[in-house]
C-alpha cells in the first residue's frame, strides 16, 4: 500500500496538526460549554491517538481529567463479506460509562462516513450517551452516507482517484497528512 | 486460516495466536450490558451432535448467539439418524438448506473431516470432538486459559506459550483432548509432559512431540500447568488399570500433590470431574483449578473461531489469503 504513496506530497506537518488539535479542544469546550462531561472515543488505530492527544488538550484548558477510550467497530462493518475476516483492535470503555454523557468520536480521516455509521451502532450496544459528536482530523468529502463532523481539522477536497493517509509518531514515527494518487483506480475504499 | 477447523494439527502458529488474541477481544464483549455483537447477521450455524454434550454444545450456541447467527440445533436421539439416515444425507439435507457453518460433534474419529473434504456440502466445518481423534476448541481454550494465567491478559496479546511446561495426566489413550492440546501446545512453543498408566497411552504415542511419564510426583515441581484428564469409562471395554482406587492413588490430584507444584502453577480441567477419581474436591474447588474460568473462555474462543471461519468473504480454500488483513490504512 505504500507504493501508492510514493509521489504522495504534504497537506498538514507536525506543527499544523498540533495547532488544528488545540483549536478542535476549544471548540469541544465552547461547544459542551466546559465539557464537564465529556468522554473522548477514538476509532483505531489513528483515531485512538488522536483522541489522547485531544484529552491532554482539554485537561490544559479545563483543568479537568477527561475520560478517553478506544472503540473498535470491526465487528459493525457493512463491509466484513467484501474481505477476509480482519484481525480486532481494542474497544476500551472508561470507567464510568457512556449513559448520559457527551460522547465525541476521534478518527483521523472522513471519507464515506461507513466507519462513523458502524461506530454509531457500536455505540448503541455500549450505553446511552446524551449526544454524540464527531471530530476528524481531515475530512476529504465523498460521503456516502447522511454524516457529517462536527469538528474538522482541514477540509480536504479531494478527487477519488487521490488518496489520503494520515501518519502519527505514536504509530508511524511522524505527524504528517499525504495526499497522494492512486495508482490503479479500484473503487472508493472505505 | 484454512476454510474449515478439523484438527489442532492444522494450525499454525500465527493462526493460533490470532484466535488467540481474537478471543481476548470477544470476552470483553461478556462484560458489556448487551453482550451481542451483529457480525454473524444472516448466516446460519448448525449445531450437529451425534454424541452428548452439555458444555460443548451450550458453549457453542452462546457463541453462535452472541455472533447473532441462525442457530438450529440437531442432535442424532429423535432425529432421522435413529432411523438409520447416513452422514451423507444428512449433510446433503444442510447444504439443501443453506447452512453456512456445520458443528459437528461426532463418536467417530475422523467423522468431521469427512464432512469437510467429501464435497457434500459447501459450509465451514468446525469440529466439536470426534471420537479419540480431536477436540481443536477445546485445545485453543485450554491454551486461553494457560496464557491468561501463566503470561497475562494483555502481556500475553500477540505472544505464544514458548518455554511453559504442561503436564497432562491421566486417560491419555481415550481423550482427543489429550491428543488436541499436544499438537496445539507444540505449536506454540510450549513443553508437553504425558503422565498415565502405561496401559492408558495409545500406541504410537513415542512419535507425539511430547514427553512420557509413569511418575506423576516427580513431574509436578516442573510444571506450570497440570492438566486433569477424566478417566472416560464408557469407552473403557478392557481393564486397563486394577482398581479405581490404584489409579487414583497414583495418577489422582489431591492436596498433598497439588502442594508439591509450584506457587504459580494452575490445575486445569477439561470437565466432567469425576471428584475422588482424578481430582479430590478439595482441588477442585481451590483457587487454583480453573475449571469453570475454562467453561467460559470456551465462549470466547469459540466466537472468535466463528468470526475468523464466518466473518470475511467465503474463499475457495485453494485461493484463500493466508492471514487476514488489518484495517485497511488508506481512506
Amino acid at each position: 500500500m505504500d507504493t501508492q504513496h510514493s509521489d504522495a506530497r504534504p497537506v498538514l506537518e507536525g506543527p499544523d496538526i498540533a495547532r488544528v488539535l488545540t483549536r478542535i479542544a476549544h471548540e469541544i469546550v465552547e461547544r459542551a460549554k466546559g465539557a464537564d462531561d465529556v468522554v473522548l472515543l477514538g476509532i483505531p488505530t489513528r483515531g485512538v491517538f488522536l483522541a489522547r492527544r485531544l484529552a491532554v488538550k482539554l485537561e490544559q484548558i479545563t483543568g479537568r481529567t477527561i475520560p478517553v477510550g478506544s472503540l473498535d467497530i470491526t465487528m459493525y462493518r457493512d463491509d466484513l463479506r467484501l474481505g477476509p475476516p480482519r484481525a480486532l483492535a481494542r474497544t476500551e470503555i472508561p470507567g464510568d460509562g457512556l449513559d448520559g454523557r457527551l460522547v465525541v468520536l476521534v478518527d483521523d480521516v472522513l471519507f464515506s462516513g461507513r466507519t462513523i455509521r458502524a461506530a454509531l451502532d457500536a455505540l448503541n450496544d455500549l450505553g446511552r450517551p446524551r449526544a454524540v459528536q464527531l471530530a476528524v482530523l481531515v475530512d476529504r468529502g465523498h460521503r456516502e452516507l447522511p454524516i457529517r463532523a462536527d469538528y474538522v481539522g482541514k477540509n480536504l477536497p479531494t478527487s477519488l482517484r487521490e488518496t489520503v493517509k494520515v501518519q502519527l509518531t505514536e504509530e508511524d514515527g511522524r505527524d504528517t497528512v499525504l495526499l497522494g494518487v492512486k495508482q490503479t483506480v479500484a473503487g472508493a475504499q472505505q | 486460516m484454512q476454510r474449515h477447523l478439523i484438527s489442532a494439527a492444522d494450525l499454525t502458529r500465527d493462526d493460533a495466536v490470532l484466535i488467540l488474541d481474537t478471543a481476548e477481544e470477544m470476552a470483553r464483549v461478556a462484560d458489556r450490558p448487551i453482550k451481542k455483537l451483529p457480525t454473524l447477521r444472516g448466516r446460519t450455524v448448525v449445531n450437529l451432535f451425534f454424541e452428548d454434550s452439555t458444555r460443548t454444545r451450550i458453549s457453542f450456541e452462546a457463541a453462535e448467539k452472541r455472533l447473532s447467527a441462525d442457530v438450529i440445533n440437531f442432535s442424532a436421539k429423535g432425529s432421522s439418524v435413529s432411523k438409520g439416515e447416513s452422514l451423507k444425507d444428512t449433510a446433503q439435507t444442510l447444504e439443501a438448506m443453506g447452512v453456512d457453518a456445520v458443528v459437528i460433534r461426532h463418536g467417530a474419529s475422523g467423522a468431521p473431516y469427512r464432512l469437510a473434504n467429501s464435497g457434500w456440502i459447501d459450509a465451514a466445518v468446525i469440529n466439536a470432538g470426534d471420537g479419540t481423534h480431536q477436540h481443536p476448541t477445546q485445545a485453543l481454550l485450554d491454551a486461553f486459559t494457560m496464557r491468561r494465567r501463566l503470561v497475562g491478559r494483555d502481556a500475553g496479546l500477540g505472544h505464544d506459550l514458548a518455554g511453559k511446561r504442561i503436564t497432562i495426566v491421566g486417560d491419555v489413550l481415550h481423550s482427543r483432548v489429550a491428543r488436541s492440546n499436544v499438537d496445539l501446545l507444540h505449536t506454540l512453543g510450549a513443553d508437553v509432559t504425558l503422565v498415565a498408566p502405561p496401559t492408558l497411552l495409545p500406541v504410537g504415542v513415542g512419535s507425539w512431540p511430547c514427553e512420557i511419564s509413569y511418575d506423576l510426583d516427580g513431574v509436578l515441581p516442573k510444571s506450570d500447568a497440570v492438566m486433569m484428564l477424566r478417566v472416560q469409562r464408557e469407552r473403557m471395554n478392557a481393564a486397563f488399570f486394577p482398581t479405581e482406587r490404584e489409579y487414583s492413588r497414583r495418577y489422582g490430584l489431591d492436596a498433598d500433590r497439588m502442594a508439591r507444584m509450584p506457587e504459580h502453577a494452575i490445575v486445569m480441567h477439561p470437565g466432567p470431574m469425576v471428584r475422588g477419581m482424578e481430582i479430590t474436591a478439595e482441588v477442585a474447588d481451590s483457587g487454583r483449578c480453573t475449571a469453570v474460568e475454562q467453561v467460559a473462555n470456551g465462549v470466547s474462543i469459540r466466537m472468535a473461531v466463528l468470526y475468523l471461519l464466518l466473518g470475511g468473504a467465503v474463499f475457495d480454500s485453494r485461493n484463500a489469503p493466508a492471514h487476514p488483513q488489518t484495517r485497511i490504512e488508506e481512506k
